[in-house]
């Protein structure tokens, strides 16, 4: 959906930000507006996108994975085979070429996962950046081989050692930075939350997703998909793909959140399924949070979905029932994670696993007649450690 | 005139810029930052700053945040903020981060702090854009509102956030966040000069501010002067409550005095 001036999605949205970042916030908008006008700006994205990133990326049928998913037939759309290994990429490079054009000459980035933290170290090294990324004590210690890729691709990282040392203290040590440095420093936000533009802009880059998929899906089997299923943790990758289908009004749009280790158990990151509307992060979305309005800490399996907020379109196209969203647990995710590895040759990220755990769900429902788009956001390189651990294979 | 209108009155008669001190409320704990606060009072502060510590405090830095998570972990939320705001015996705004406001419910908050005895609330991270539901509720609790502006804020904006503020405008010294500073940068002057042009209202400045020195440069062009991290500091590194209760009395003298123009 368009936003208005001040970057609203129905209710949601917004800025809720220190008046010292408003300048920056307005500098930005422009930028991005300008950029999105400008064959110039478009043509380089896109060339970068042809001669670096890969794209665009293929859709793959799974065949033999459709048989735990009811039989329904499965497209994945191979956003895993990007450089750099998941979506992330899309963003990354837009917000770094608008960085450019701002003329400033120095990122910083939040990381949970790491995949956002590589893209971005990533970018910043094409494009002769400098990058600074701050990651939470404890994803340093689940993704300790991302760390050591961004600091060989020059980026310096910062452990960050407050609150629940993970993406969301990462996000406020970088907005710290960002309040102190913000004449020569761009804050190269990885998801679609944050204060307007970020979630706007942040679509506006993944939207290449949904755009392709659409025409792949049309020209290999005639007709649109009766589902699009994506992971969401801020959101990006879901909206990504969604954006393109959401005048379909018979394409059914379904968000996948981490489950943890159940809703009851009050340990999960499924923030549109269990929690409430409020602030977080520069802007009004659903929040995990206390009677008091303290943000919980969230709890999953996969460093890259564990965030207690979730971009503000999302929380819109939930109280809108655009989209449906549905929470997947670690256990499941693993489950689907082993079955897709086995089945198609194909180690999806644990994020992604989310997706293909609600795939297998949904299909069970519609049975073998129903065609499915799945997002495959990332591949499982950075996670063998983690799922090794998890199944028990000695390392 | 209101409470705050008065006080810097009063403040401009004796030639001197208002002390403005912070704590957060609930930090150390309840009896403690109630002691804390009227040691502040007893050195010559002149208003009192309560914090609403939470969970995500994007303006703060270390010593702030490490404030907040004590206070937290001693499960202080908004009732223990108006206890302490109706603790205090000096006129008592509420500094608050938004979502803690909005969860609690817009009017209801503004009702009940000013039933504790509150004046008015800084909201550093709530915009003018998003304030419709905070300006009607606080002028139907006849509160005052404080925003924060920036060096970086342009003068178009200026007017529109400032023209919002009531009691004073907190102008904040530096690109940055809470906590103190050996050197203040020159940005402050310029940016009170730049309210002044747009607006009547006092004008405070803080961030970064810890010692007499500083106070004594910011009191030549400001109205008021605000002191947190300082503060918090001493009572982080001193647990007995005598001692540290002395030099927050200590510290604010030294401020008090050196307002004096
Ligand atoms: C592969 C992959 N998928 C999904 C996500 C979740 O982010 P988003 O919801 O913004 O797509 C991440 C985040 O790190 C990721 O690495």
């Amino acid at each position: 959906m368009s936003t208005d001036l001040v970057g609203h999605f129905g209710k949601f949205g917004g800025r809720f930000v220190p008046e010292a970042l408003v300048s920056a916030l307005d500098e930005l908008a422009q930028a991005h507006q300008s950029a999105q006008e400008d064959p110039d700006f478009q043509f380089e994205l896109m060339e970068l996108h042809r001669t670096y990133t890969g794209r665009p990326s293929i859709i793959t049928e799974a065949h033999r994975f459709s048989a735990y998913a009811g039989g329904a037939r499965i497209f994945l759309k191979r956003e895993d085979l990007n450089h750099t290994g998941s979506h992330k990429i899309n963003n990354v490079l837009g917000q770094a070429l608008i960085t450019k054009r701002m003329g400033k000459k120095r990122i910083i980035a939040e990381t949970g996962a790491g995949q956002h933290g590589v893209a971005s170290a990533t970018a910043a090294a094409l494009l002769g950046l400098e990058c600074v990324v701050y990651m939470g004590e404890e994803d340093t210690k689940r993704q300790a081989l991302n760390v050591a890729r961004m600091k060989l691709l020059g980026a310096e990282v910062i452990p960050v050692t407050t609150g629940s040392r993970t993406l969301k203290d990462a996000i406020n040590e970088a907005m710290r930075d960002w309040v102190t440095n913000v004449e020569t420093t761009h804050y190269l936000l990885g998801t679609v939350a944050g204060p307007d533009p970020f979630p706007t802009m942040v679509r506006d880059f993944h939207r290449i997703i949904g755009d392709e998929a659409r025409a792949q899906i049309l020209e290999l089997t005639g007709r649109l998909p009766d589902a699009v299923l994506a992971c969401v943790g801020g959101g990006s990758n879901a909206i990504g793909i969604f954006s393109a289908f959401i005048g379909d009004k018979s394409v059914r749009l379904i968000g996948l959140e981490a489950g943890g280790e159940g809703l009851d158990s009050g340990k999960h990151a499924a923030t549109l399924v269990g929690g409430t509307p409020g602030v977080l992060h520069g802007t009004r979305t659903y929040v995990l949070q206390d009677e008091d309005g303290q943000t919980k800490e969230s709890h999953s399996i996969s460093a890259g979905l564990d965030y207690p907020g979730v971009g503000p379109e999302h929380a819109y196209l939930y109280e809108s029932g655009r989209a449906e969203y549905r929470a997947i647990t670690d256990k499941e995710a693993m489950e689907a994670f082993a079955l897709l590895s086995k089945s198609e040759g194909i180690i999806p990220a644990i994020e992604t696993a989310h997706a293909l755990a609600g795939a297998i769900k949904v299909g069970k429902e519609l049975g073998e007649r129903a065609n499915f788009l799945i997002n495959l956001s990332g591949r499982g390189d950075k996670d063998v450690q983690t799922a090794a651990n998890y199944f028990g294979i000695p390392l | 005139m209101n409470l705050l209108g008065q006080s810097f009155e009063i403040a401009r008669e004796e030639n001197r810029a208002l002390l403005i001190g912070y704590l957060t409320a609930g930090f150390p704990n309840m009896e403690r930052c109630k002691s804390a606060i009227k040691a502040m009072i007893d050195g010559g502060v002149d208003l009192i700053e309560v914090g609403f510590p939470y969970s995500d405090p994007v303006m703060d830095g270390p010593v702030i945040q490490q404030a907040s998570e004590i206070a937290l972990a001693n499960g202080v939320g908004a009732k223990e903020v108006f206890e302490i705001v109706a603790s205090s015996t000096v006129p008592t705004l509420v500094m608050s981060y938004w979502n803690p406001i909005e969860k609690f419910g817009v009017d209801a908050f503004a009702q009940e702090l000013r039933d504790a005895g509150g004046c008015g609330v800084i909201t550093p991270d709530l915009t003018i854009e998003e304030s419709q539901d905070w300006i009607k509720a606080t002028q139907d609790s006849k509160l005052d509102r404080v925003y924060v502006v920036a060096p970086s804020t342009r003068d178009a904006r200026l007017s529109k956030v400032t023209s919002n503020c009531s009691g004073f405008i907190y102008a904040a010294s530096l690109m940055g966040v809470t906590g103190t500073r050996s050197a203040l940068s020159g940005a402050a002057e310029s940016l009170v000069m730049r309210i002044r042009e747009v607006s009547k209202t006092p004008v405070a400045v803080g961030l970064g501010v810890s010692n007499g020195q500083q106070a004594s440069e910011i009191a030549k062009y400001a109205d008021g002067v605000i002191v947190g991290s300082a503060f918090i500091k001493l009572l982080l590194e001193n647990g007995d409550e005598q001692e540290a209760n002395r030099s927050l009395t200590a510290l604010s003298q030294e401020l008090s005095e050196a307002v004096r123009r």
